[in-house]
């Protein structure tokens, strides 16, 4: 089947400077897709190729089967909320929402039907007649949602949607989010540096740097599986290795860790042979902490150079014999454990075999 | 050391010597040529008198000036000149403060310098180089006559371009003085817009055109005001090139007043005229000033 929307080899030139390098992926209709980097990674130009404001340099892009090349801006079927919102200061919150539609082929009655339908949908009724300087934060994110959403577009791409909202807002906004995407069943593109945003509002994730897509996949995917060192640093945190493939055996892997003077087992990846020089990358939560020696599986040495309590959870820095640095998160799931490990405490630190990642050095 | 501006006493004449200027040197005035409006003329040094009748002071000049279609006539050109002058300075100011905001950095700077240039020459040389172009001999009417006689039918052929002396001359040569006026609000009202507004209307469907009607014109609308204002107050109290290039049959009010003063030695009668100039002007300001608050309140 012919896929909602695919981008088939995109690159985006600006003078000598490439800002995006031939991309290529395909979005399923009704998904929650994100593309995750760093400022100047290139995702903000890929969704204004895809919103029409710059052409792409090579490549094409298809939206339900249709080349979207030859399309202008004002003829797309995909609309966009831009970061800043964009609000026109000089409309009112009502004429904002409707302002796609007074173009649109539609009777007065009609207009004015979807209009109260799209403020019922960001509950902004009672403010339909302030200005955007008069509303909220919060309430000008909805607005441009609402404006965005009101000529039903195939389509809806997100610029940082979150990125001026405060904290609180931010969670509560982002399964709002969620919940008007599920109702309307538009397909969302948000474009994000945001990891945790990217997490829990996608259904999948494209990690983009310097221009390229480094990784798609689910969130979880991407968090337990991620295929390289930028990934795995990029989404939550890591602390990474050098090591050396000492033996395989079938999906698990020995590996020679300098740093541990040890060898630990692993889950294996493709494409492995002994002798190989891999990176091991281990997560903070997955390494547990304890005082005696009797763990299973992979056990290492060290003393405790850093401790910060939160309360819910500590963050423990271990410095080991070579003196590498290991960050260790534990969840105080009880009174008292929280204590379990003072400063320059030796302790011992384990971890499962599955949830040490490899990846290729 | 610091706290000097806020010490008693100097932060009051620091704030005060703004209005003393303005009651110095207008207010001031202003009251005197109102009283020489109230009085009457006569045949002393200075050619005024305030009778010992009753009532003491005199509206006669006031009443002749609207009885006399002189005044009234040019009052009359003079805002329809001013009012033409405005809107083609409008029509030329508002493309090109559009441009400025649309170029690089560096070619902005070089265009709005071009836009002050003509700044650093006289005033006076600038409206004589016009005297010279529009003159019946010059080598550009003589160029705009072969073009013309070219064109149209041979009974129609004239020996030169008739620009002096008219009205038409006097709206050439304000347009073209008044135009940085108008350019540099507009340019400033339209820089601050934000160019993504633009493309969320596109992004909405809407076409370059309708993204101007909808978008750009409605927020520029101070601008408009502000350089509408500041072409058409000086323009329709203008002097000198109405006296330089403009039709004498048909005086513009600035000549008029000068006139009256000047020659007739009726100083009552110019004074009047004055006053009620400056009220018409007065008008368009406060309609400005009070889209200014609205503006400021956004």
């Amino acid at each position: 089947m012919e896929p909602f929307l695919r981008i088939e080899g995109v690159s985006k030139f600006f003078g000598q400077f490439q800002a995006v390098k031939d991309v290529s992926l395909t979005i399923a209709k009704g998904e929650i897709f994100s593309l995750l980097g760093g400022s100047g990674c290139g995702k903000t130009t890929l969704l204004r190729m895809l919103a029409g404001f710059e052409t792409p340099s090579a490549g094409r892009i298809f939206l339900d089967g249709e080349d979207l090349a030859d399309v202008p801006a004002y003829a797309r079927p995909i609309h966009m909320m831009f970061q800043s919102y964009a609000l026109f200061p000089h409309m009112t919150v009502a004429k904002n929402i409707s302002y796609g539609l007074k173009y649109e082929n539609m009777t007065p009655a009609q207009r004015k039907d979807r209009l109260r339908e799209m403020l019922d949908l960001v509950q902004l009724t009672p403010y339909a007649d302030r200005k955007p300087h008069q509303i909220s934060g919060g309430q000008r994110q909805r607005v441009a949602l609402a404006r965005a959403l009101a000529r039903q577009p195939k389509l809806l791409l997100l610029d940082e949607p979150l990125a001026a909202l405060d904290k609180k807002l931010r969670e509560h906004t982002q399964f709002e989010l969620m919940s008007i995407q599920a109702r309307t069943g538009v397909t969302f593109i948000v474009v994000t540096h945001d990891q945790e945003e990217a997490m829990t509002l996608s259904d999948r994730i494209a990690v983009m740097d310097k221009g390229s897509v480094q990784q798609i996949g689910s969130p979880t995917a991407i968090y337990e599986y991620p295929n390289s060192r930028f990934v795995a640093g990029f989404i939550g945190s890591i602390t990474t290795f050098a090591a050396t493939v000492a033996a395989l055996n079938g999906d698990q892997v020995r590996l020679h860790v300098a740093d541990f003077g040890a060898e630990i087992t692993a889950r294996a990846i493709e494409n492995l042979n002994v002798g190989q020089e891999v990176v091991l990358a281990l997560r903070p939560e997955k390494l547990h902490i304890s005082h005696d020696c009797t763990l299973e599986g992979n056990v290492i040495a060290g003393q405790v150079k850093d401790l910060a309590y939160f309360g819910k959870d500590s963050l423990y820095r271990i410095v080991l014999p070579s003196g590498a640095l290991v960050s260790a998160h534990m969840v105080n799931a009880s009174r008292g454990s929280g204590t379990r490990a003072d400063w320059d405490d030796n302790v011992f630190l384990s971890f499962d075999p599955a949830s040490a990642i490899v990846l290729p050095a | 050391m610091i706290g000097w501006f806020h010490r008693r006493g100097w932060s009051d004449i620091i704030i005060a010597l703004p209005y003393l200027w303005l009651v110095v040197l207008f207010l001031i005035p202003f009251a005197i040529v109102v009283g020489i409006s109230l009085s009457t003329r006569t045949v002393t040094a200075p050619p005024i008198g305030f009778g010992g009748d009753n009532p003491w002071v005199s509206l006669s000049s006031y009443a002749r000036l609207f009885q006399d279609d002189l005044y009234l006539r040019a009052f009359f050109t003079s805002i329809t000149n001013a009012f033409v002058a405005m809107i083609l300075c409008l029509a030329i100011g508002y493309p090109m403060a559009l441009g400025l905001t649309r170029v690089s950095r560096n070619w902005r700077n070089i265009l709005l310098m071009l836009v002050i240039l003509p700044f650093w020459t006289s005033f006076l040389l600038r409206v004589y180089a016009w005297m010279g172009l529009m003159s019946k001999n010059s080598w550009f009417n003589e160029m705009l006559r072969d073009s013309w006689n070219f064109l149209v039918p041979v009974n129609w052929a004239v020996t030169f371009v008739p620009m002096m002396y008219s009205n038409f001359a006097v709206v050439l040569v304000m347009v073209y003085t008044y135009l940085p006026f108008m350019i540099l609000p507009l340019f400033a009202s339209l820089e601050r817009l934000d160019p993504v507004l633009d493309e969320a209307a596109f992004d909405l469907g809407s076409r370059p055109w309708q993204v101007f009607v909808d978008i750009t014109l409605p927020q520029s609308i101070p601008g408009i005001i502000a350089g509408g204002l500041l072409v058409f107050i000086p323009a329709a109290g203008e002097l000198v090139i109405p006296s330089l290039v403009g039709d004498t049959r048909a005086p513009m009010i600035g000549r008029v007043i000068s006139d009256t003063f000047s020659s007739a030695r009726d100083w009552p009668m110019a004074a009047a005229v004055a006053v009620v100039l400056l009220l018409l002007m007065v008008v368009p300001m406060m309609v400005y000033s009070h889209y200014q608050a609205k503006g400021g309140a956004r």
